[in-house]
């Protein structure tokens, strides 16, 4: 079996999911080639042959433009699977391939089972697996689902340009920072966070009122900063922190991967569900199932006491 | 100008999920079914390009059995001018690239001027129908927004990345744009607009009279995922659970030390 794999860059950095692809194409015992849009200065440690377009030339987001280059490489290599990081690049670049390439596409793959692919579904509460009927599909890995086991990936790519032109249906306009302002949950060492499950946003000072009793910070899942009732920088998360606090409390948090993927890493996680399926309860040392606005007020008012 | 918003109907996610007798989706008994939480932002974002553009009308599509014709209404509550159903009590166990051949037949000779779906579905989570769609259809498409402006014939947007950060693009219509949670503020329809509802044309056109392609992709097997979680469950009333805890606290952590 034969895999390419395409790897991310992003404003003059090489994003740290190449080590996922490789390590996904290792778990297949699969020969591997790898495409990159990105720079000679910001190279993966690789051992095989990869196909480097400068980004200057093509663009950085430029995804018509993208496609095209990885297409010649199809080409050449004639892979059974192209295999892209499900990211926001990865993702958007996918369907592309895959129409282009009349392949099936996998979505989010976060194991390997006897050969075959599985993927999540509704909200992490099933997984499937899945089979392709084509001869070539285009796969995206979930993040975190590949990391390599010690971070051992070493190697020198095998260097091969590729010419671009800059020409595509999409003008890139540059990026716009993360708000810098607003707390910084990363160095707090108690985080208390709140999710769908407080119902509306005057509950927020039940969490606040625990996160002080413990003398940590308040944290939100997306649905509530995307609802208002909790600023940007409070966000835990794929599109916002990624934190590692001594204690983390996930109160009315049902888990989605996005929000798993910014607080696994922390020592100790406490969740307070009504739903004793809720998925995060696959990273909580403690599931509480209970009301939290029941329980945080008891337990705030003993903490204080 | 012509708009096309295109929504699914799914299962609350808090729903506890059974795996079906085939064993390629779930159960679909004892579900409350919503409009995909994605899709009310594209809903939304259609009906504002609307009230901006004058003689704009705006067309919503969903794909599914009869029930979804609910989800639909909230759709034409919300603002959506006409309705078209693509009745298929079998999409379940269509694959994205069949769902979006679907919509590509119905939009191909309509002459939409713009498109927009959501980034995903909740159930499904695939993030394919739109992108494929925009190849299908041969537009330029700007996937996973969370800013969204229109202007003499040019999307300007902004894209979500990983880590707050956003990308800023544009394309020229007609165009497809995905849509990524916290674009808007959806609405919630008001009483009058949805006795108005009732009356706007709900177009259902039987799957049959498409043509639809083979799947690429098809489910193997569907199982709830291998508990790897060792954590302890505690049940039992506030004051209890609260004692249960601040011990684990002190026996566990540093954090009351």
């Amino acid at each position: 079996m034969k895999v390419l794999l395409i790897a991310e860059y992003r404003d003059g950095k090489l994003l740290g999911s190449a080590a996922e692809l490789i390590q996904f194409a290792q778990l297949l015992n699969a020969e591997s080639a790898m495409v990159l849009v990105g720079s000679e200065s910001a190279l993966p440690a690789y051992g095989g042959t990869l196909y480097l377009a400068d980004v200057q030339q093509a663009g950085e987001f430029n995804p018509s433009v993208h496609k095209q280059l990885i297409l010649e490489v199809v080409e050449k290599e004639q892979p059974q699977l192209v295999v892209l990081p499900h990211s926001s690049y990865g993702w958007d670049l996918a369907p592309r391939l895959a129409m282009a390439l009349n392949a099936a596409q996998v979505s989010e793959v976060v194991e390997v089972k006897d050969g075959q692919l599985v993927v999540p579904a509704c909200n992490a509460k099933l997984r499937r697996t899945v089979k392709p009927a084509t001869g070539i599909s285009v796969v995206t890995l979930q993040a975190g689902a590949f990391t390599p086991p010690n971070g051992d990936v070493a190697g020198t790519p095998n260097l091969v340009k590729l010419d671009a032109s800059p020409n595509g249906d999409i003008q890139f306009l540059g990026y716009e920072a993360a708000e810098a302002t607003g707390v910084d949950l990363t160095k707090a060492e108690v985080i208390v966070s709140a999710g769908r499950g407080i119902g509306k946003p005057e509950n927020l000072a039940m969490i606040e009122a625990l996160a002080k009793a413990l003398k940590g910070e308040y944290g939100a899942s997306r649905p509530v900063v995307d609802a208002e009732w909790a600023e940007h920088s409070r966000q835990v998360g794929t599109t916002g922190q990624t934190v590692s606090p001594k204690l983390y409390v996930a109160c009315g948090i049902s888990g989605a991967i996005q929000h798993l993927a910014g607080m696994k890493k922390s020592e100790f996680v406490i969740a307070i569900n009504t739903d004793k399926d809720a998925p995060i309860g696959e990273v909580a040392d403690v599931l509480a199932v209970a009301d939290l606005k029941q329980l945080l007020p008891v337990l705030t008012e003993k903490l204080a006491g | 100008m012509k708009l096309l918003v295109c929504i699914k109907q799914v299962p609350d996610m808090e729903s506890r999920f059974k795996v079906n007798a085939a064993g390629d989706w779930y159960q679909e008994t004892d579900l409350a079914w919503r409009m995909n939480e994605y899709d009310e932002y594209a809903v939304e974002q259609a009906v504002q390009l609307k009230e901006q553009v004058g003689g704009t009308d705006l067309t919503v599509l969903c794909i599914g059995p009869q029930r979804v014709q609910e989800t639909m209404k909230k759709a034409l509550a919300m603002g959506a001018d006409r309705g078209v159903h693509i009745l298929d009590p079998d999409a379940y166990q269509k694959d994205p690239f069949a769902i979006a051949s679907l919509i590509a037949d119905f939009a191909r000779d309509k002459g939409f001027d713009l498109i927009f779906t959501g980034l995903q579905s909740q159930d499904r989570g695939s993030a394919q129908v739109g992108g494929l769609l925009a190849e299908l259809l041969g537009l330029p498409s700007l996937t996973t927004l969370v800013d969204f402006a229109y202007a003499d014939g040019t999307v300007t947007g902004k894209r979500e990345l990983e880590g707050g950060i956003k990308a800023k693009v544009s394309c020229q219509t007609p165009a497809l744009v995905t849509c990524q949670l916290g674009l808007n503020t959806p609405r919630y329809p008001t009483l009058p607009n949805i006795m108005k509802a009732k009356k706007k044309e709900l177009l259902s056109i039987p799957v049959a009279d498409l043509s639809p392609p083979q799947n690429r992709l098809t489910t193997a097997a569907l199982a709830p995922p291998e508990k790897k979680g060792t954590g302890l469950i505690l049940e039992g009333d506030p004051a209890e659970l609260a004692d249960q805890l601040i011990k684990i606290l002190k026996e566990k952590t540093t954090v009351l030390a």
